[in-house]
């Protein structure tokens, strides 16, 4: 099968500990780093819907908007990918709490605010974007099937596609369930074409029967861990940041996508 | 504007619903106009008003081999694979192509937040889910389609789609550009959301819920009745399915404009719907039938009646199906795309049912008695919260 190329024309990042991805890549050449407040700042988002959205849209908005600046494109033309692999945990939290113990005191907008397109709805409501958005999720592969979804879609309607991949910490019974315990989002705007905007070409191929390369790797108490989409997402986040090597991701639960990162892009 | 695509033959297709387990039964109800409606006996506090309810789902226990996934919502994809042969025709495609050739793309709006809600309801002492919920892949949006790949070992592309109440219309397109690009041979796609109090108590505080069966389009129209459904279609190439009916095209677009309100001049679903005709090389006057959005909640009907009495000619009939099933949420799109196929299958016009006077934008489009006619071309509206539209375009294969 010959492999999809895209063209990697942003990359957006945030954690507690790395601001975007310029503060990836000083970290990588072993240079101090200073750590974000500890909200997103999502300015994307007019004032007022910064103070009311739930921190899985701040969160989101914030990478997005990193990659789309570094892309120099207009956010009001890109189609658009979500991926997350528990969507907003902590509004799970409120309202299975609440619905067992006052259902009828259920809120409204925590409720719309609920719907895993939320992060979608706000991004595209607050740029104007009328291109298609999705919202996915797929366990553990969250990442690497939102790759699949953005490049594919990018190829055949040959139109750049931002991808957002991101995921808050859990809180409560279900943050224990999730085993997400710090918040990480990154975003990377796609193109079909090189240009002068091109910082990378990615090629993806889908590799059946994956399973065991798969398994997870042995515990090595870095942060990342202990966020399912950090974990996922970090072999080709420091790929990028190293600017080449080839990485494999889970695409499902026995499928792999290896990425080949070539920079004369 | 979107290029035209390959049509994608649909060579299998079921719906479950409160019309009942399968097509057949569906057919049923739509042909003598008889909807599927009840009081709501559902949760512990049941809300006063009418639901689309699933009869059986709480005696369609899962396999011991997928125990681990057990919940509401995945009982009711497992009742729903086995209508219609639907589940043999998923093996026999992954036994064509093999299992990691074929594409998996499911929808839901809620997955299994049912199972959530009640760990939480019986929280230990300690504040923890109890044993027998413990249990991580239950407690995700991937549920669902993480169940149903494990139900059918399929190994390919494996995806859920969670845009509300437009998700399991959109997994046609992902499924196409995945078949388009030739990752895959196949797909199965569809859709599953369940009753659970998240929807019925949150639309309740939206106030969103009718207090009686649901009137779309009806000019003394009170809002939505929630319901619950299970769909599923096998998408492949034409060549191997030549008389199958044809998926022609589909349209996805962005409101930007509010979270839990549509465009009030439906810009995005017109938008949705324009991209949907151009993929399907096709002209307004070419439809023969619509299947509406219709919620019945005021402000979609008003947007949707402009829409389909702007866009379309007086032959091209329209009706929501909502007053027979209620609103299913992130399964209203496999569920919409079934009835648009089956009036192409039995030239069957659903009846717009709940509707008895008729708000004042609706044009001579709508079909308010159920009516018998060729049906060719049958289009499906799907819209959901974060103004995330989708549109679908379905033909009969050429004789």
């Amino acid at each position: 099968m010959s492999a999809l190329q895209v063209h990697v024309e942003g990359i957006g990042l945030w954690s507690a500990s790395l601001a975007d991805f310029a503060a990836l890549k000083a970290q990588e050449r072993g240079e101090p780093v200073t750590p974000p407040a500890a909200r997103p700042a999502a300015s994307t988002l007019p004032a007022n819907e910064r103070r009311r959205a739930p921190e899985s849209v701040l969160l989101a908005v914030e990478v997005a908007g990193q990659a789309v600046a570094m892309s120099g494109r207009g956010a009001a033309e890109l189609a658009c990918v979500f991926s997350s692999a528990y969507g907003d945990q902590l509004i799970s939290d409120y309202m299975c709490t609440t619905l067992a113990q006052a259902p009828t005191e259920l809120s409204p907008t925590r409720f719309h605010n609920s719907v895993h397109n939320a992060p979608a709805g706000y991004w595209t409501i607050a740029t104007g974007c009328h291109a298609p958005s999705n919202a996915i999720s797929a366990g553990h592969a969250s990442f690497g099937a939102g790759l699949v979804e953005a490049a594919t879609l990018c190829i055949t309607e040959q139109q750049p596609v931002l991808l957002v991949c991101s995921d808050i910490a859990g809180h409560g019974p279900l943050g224990e369930m999730s085993g997400s315990q710090l918040s990480f989002g990154c975003a990377l705007v796609l193109s079909p074409q090189s240009s002068e905007r091109s910082l990378v070409r990615l090629d993806l191929m889908l590799e059946p029967h994956a399973g065991p390369m798969l398994h997870p790797a042995p515990r090595t108490g870095a942060w990342q861990e202990a966020n399912p989409m950090a974990s996922a997402a970090w072999p080709l986040m420091q790929n990028l940041a190293r600017g080449d090597g080839e990485c494999t991701l889970a695409a499902a639960e026995t499928l792999a996508l290896r990425v080949v990162m070539e920079t004369a892009a | 504007m979107p290029v035209p695509i390959q049509p994608l033959a649909v060579s299998a297709y079921t719906a479950t619903s409160a019309l009942g387990h399968g097509l057949e039964s569906h057919v049923a109800a739509l042909s003598a106009t008889r909807g599927g409606l009840r009081p709501n006996d559902f949760s512990s506090a049941p809300l006063a008003c009418w639901i689309g309810r699933v009869e059986g789902v709480e005696d369609a226990a899962l396999p011991a081999a997928h125990a681990v996934w057990e919940c509401r919502n995945n009982r009711l994809a497992w009742l729903g694979l086995r209508q219609d042969g639907f589940l043999e025709r998923a093996l026999d495609i992954r036994q064509r192509y093999g299992a990691a050739r074929v594409a998996l793309v499911l929808g839901t709006s809620t997955a299994s937040i049912g199972a959530t809600e009640e760990a939480y309801r019986r929280l230990d002492d300690d504040g923890h889910m109890p044993p027998d919920l413990r249990r991580p892949l239950i407690h995700a949006p991937h549920s669902l389609a993480g169940f149903v790949a494990e139900a059918l070992g399929l190994e390919g592309p494996c995806l859920t789609v969670s845009t509300a109440c437009s998700s399991s219309a959109k997994v046609f397109a992902s499924a196409e550009r995945l078949i388009r690009l030739g990752l895959v041979d196949a797909a199965v796609v569809g859709g599953v959301d369940t009753l659970c109090d998240s929807v019925l108590f949150g639309f309740n505080a939206l106030e969103l819920v009718s207090p009686d069966p649901c009137r779309p389009f009806d000019q003394a129209r009170r809002g939505i009745s929630i319901g619950e459904a299970a769909g599923f279609a096998l998408l492949e190439r034409t060549g191997m399915a030549p008389h199958a009916p044809r998926l022609l095209g589909y349209g996805e677009s962005s409101d930007a404009h509010h979270m839990s309100t549509p465009h009030p001049e439906g810009l995005g679903a017109e938008l949705a719907l324009r991209d949907a005709l151009a993929r399907a090389n096709l002209h307004a006057d070419q439809v023969d039938y619509i299947n509406l959005h219709g919620t019945a909640s005021l402000k979609n009907d008003e947007v949707e009646a402009a829409l389909v009495t702007r866009s379309f000619p007086t032959t091209t009939r329209a009706s929501s199906t909502k007053g027979f099933t209620g609103h299913t949420l992130g399964a209203a799109g496999i569920l919409e795309a079934a009835f648009a196929l089956q009036a192409i299958e039995h030239g069957l016009v659903p009846a717009n049912l709940g509707c008895t006077t008729p708000d004042a934008a609706c044009g001579p489009q709508f079909a308010w008695e159920v009516e018998q006619r060729s049906v060719d071309v049958a289009v499906s509206n799907s819209f959901g919260f974060g103004g995330n539209n989708a549109c679908l375009v379905f033909g009969r294969a050429p004789a």
